[in-house]
């Protein structure tokens, strides 16, 4: 095959001899016909609405005709100066933090407790998954319900104990923990999966070989485990932080960012401040700023997991 | 000895505190579909005095629910098909074709991977609009396979590029061309991760909220999740009715589950290990 496509050995082929060899073999020709369809696809539908963003996004527009007033950096501005955003930006670290310190932890002890092929195991490993496959509109609505102080497991509670009924989701300062605990209960089964794929490929002799030499368990999960699986527990990492910048399935249905705008995220917060009250520019310089974030994440990420590759 | 015992029992004391984390809210969901207002209220947690079949059977014969599920299987079968043909055949080329520039097209076409799909949501809003297909399915499955695009392609170079180059030289060798090789020989050896890929569109197709929420206007189109919320909406103070809704809604996914498990995990812990 490599044989038809040969340029002449004396000098390196230029561009046109290149595409030449390519269309002689047919390559050409196949590309032709088979990239097309996805790179229109994507063009249209991803990059194109991403360029926009950033171009609506120095416009006041409310999404019909042509975005023509001008107004610069007034956009991000007015984002900057909303409290609300920034309760939106607390609200997306907060998951961040409670993600990265209480869900990954979590996911990780369980993960030692059952990631050992055994029929008990296979059973607490489904239930902990459940969680992670409903779609998170449905979990939403379900622990909606758990927190609904009028009708709900709340208010079945507060009967059974005999005490006044709570209102959790309608608590400025309460309601956030309620969705911080959806979170981690709809995700923690994510993180365990990865967790436990990487310890099942840890070599039993060097867990045999410690604990030869007298480590305990927690010494081998210590040295032995952890370390060993230390790519996956990045790669959990970087799924939090890209997870939580993007909440808004859950929110919706538990407090659709209320009380008095105390529980949005970034995400719900375009949605409402963009999209329902029809300020397209607006909305598009918060999803600037999205992208932003989450480039950035990317990036970090990249550098201290080659950073850690190379060393 | 005493010490190995203990420490089980900490582990099973554990995994059963969890467990029932976990479980609650869904037990309790699932029975407060048997009951009255009256026993939500006050027994969440108890198995009902009496099995109300009335908001199940409400639901089933609800041709609304049936309608709100058939959406979604449509759109979301759609998303799959489209996903697999465009992407294999585009990831094909990245595999096995190569040409002088096709490194670049690979890597614009991975740009996908960096980004949520909510940052373009209002420019995609804007554009399916101008287009004309607000509120059509195309509006959810044309921008769902487009920003499915990315992970499909790179799954499928990983898989293309295994498989062996000596059958390709031979068939090339017997006046096979790339298009008829890709068809008759990459296509059936690569169920597998076809499989794989199939799940996981589908997956996120069927649970997808913001997307149909910003594109779809008219009951007629909504997907389930949609449904599920204006159904929510209309019996805000009767919980039996909507947790009926939710249970059953939840059905197809966990024996979709069930039946793509080994899928779903090969997906998950393959794309972990890998990063």
């Amino acid at each position: 095959m490599t044989e038809t496509t040969m340029p002449a050995p004396d000098r390196r082929p230029g561009f046109a001899e290149r595409m030449r060899a390519a269309a002689s073999s047919g390559r050409l020709s196949a590309a032709l016909i088979l990239l097309p369809p996805a790179l229109i696809l994507f063009t249209l539908f991803v990059i194109l609405p991403l360029g926009e963003s950033g171009w609506y996004a120095f416009y006041d527009w409310n999404g019909y005709g042509t975005p023509e007033d001008f107004v610069g950096l007034r956009n991000f501005e007015q984002m900057f100066g909303h409290s609300v955003f920034s309760v939106a930006v607390g609200n997306t670290v907060k998951i961040l933090v409670i993600s990265l310190l209480v869900q990954m932890p979590l996911a990780l002890l369980l993960a030692l407790l059952v990631y050992k092929q055994t029929p008990s195991n296979a059973v607490f490993r489904l239930i902990f998954f459940v969680p992670y496959i409903m779609a998170e509109v449905a979990a939403g609505l379900i622990w909606s319900f758990v927190f609904d102080g009028n009708y709900g497991v709340t208010a079945s509670i507060a009967t059974t104990l005999g005490i006044d009924r709570f209102f959790v989701l309608a608590d400025r300062d309460l309601a956030f923990y309620a969705i911080m605990v959806v979170i981690v209960w709809k995700y923690f089964g994510f993180h365990m999966m990865i967790y436990i794929a990487a310890l099942q490929g840890v070599p039993d002799d060097q867990i045999e070989a410690a604990q030869i030499e007298g480590a305990s368990r927690t010494q081998i999960v210590r040295h032995v485990q952890i370390p060993h699986i230390a790519p996956a527990i990045a790669v959990s990492a970087f799924f939090a932080i890209i997870g939580a910048l993007q909440v808004f399935d859950i929110i919706i249905p538990l407090t659709n960012g209320g009380p008095s705008n105390q529980t949005h995220t970034i995400v719900t917060y375009l949605y409402e401040f963009g999209l329902t009250r029809l300020r397209i520019g607006y909305g598009s310089a918060v999803g600037v700023v999205l992208f932003v974030a989450a480039v950035l994440t990317a990036v970090f990420y990249q550098r201290i997991f080659m950073k850690r590759g190379a060393s | 000895m005493t010490a190995h015992v203990w420490r089980n029992l900490a582990r099973l004391t554990v995994l059963l505190i969890v467990s029932a984390f976990v479980l609650a809210p869904l037990w309790a969901t699932v029975m407060g579909g048997f009951k009255t207002n009256a026993e939500i209220r006050t027994a969440a947690f108890s198995v009902p005095e009496a099995w109300n079949l009335e908001f199940y059977s409400g639901i089933v014969t609800d041709p609304a629910f049936w309608r709100y599920m058939g959406n979604s299987l449509l759109i979301s079968s759609a998303a799959v098909v489209l996903t697999l043909i465009v992407g294999s055949a585009a990831a094909y080329v990245f595999a096995q074709v190569k040409f002088f520039g096709s490194e670049f097209i690979f890597s614009y076409l991975l740009l996908g991977l960096m980004f949520p799909f909510a940052t373009a949501i209002l420019p995609l809003f804007i554009k399916v609009r101008d287009i004309g297909l607000l509120d059509t399915y195309w509006a959810v499955i044309l921008p769902q396979t487009a920003f499915g695009l990315s992970l499909a392609i790179l799954l499928f170079r990983t898989f293309f590029q295994q498989l062996p180059k000596e059958l390709f030289e031979a068939a090339y060798i017997d006046g096979c061309g790339y298009v008829r090789f890709f068809l008759r020989f990459t296509l059936p050896l690569s169920t597998p991760i076809l499989a794989t890929v199939g799940v996981f569109v589908f997956v996120q197709s069927w649970n997808n909220f913001l997307l149909p929420l910003v594109v779809l206007n008219s009951r007629d189109v909504f997907t389930w999740p949609l449904g599920m919320m204006q159904y929510r909406g209309e019996y805000v103070t009767q919980w039996n009715q909507t947790l009926a809704f939710v249970t059953l809604s939840l059905v197809p996914a966990v024996v979709f589950f069930l039946a793509a498990q080994k899928y779903i995990v090969a997906g998950l812990t393959g794309g972990a290990v890998k990063g």
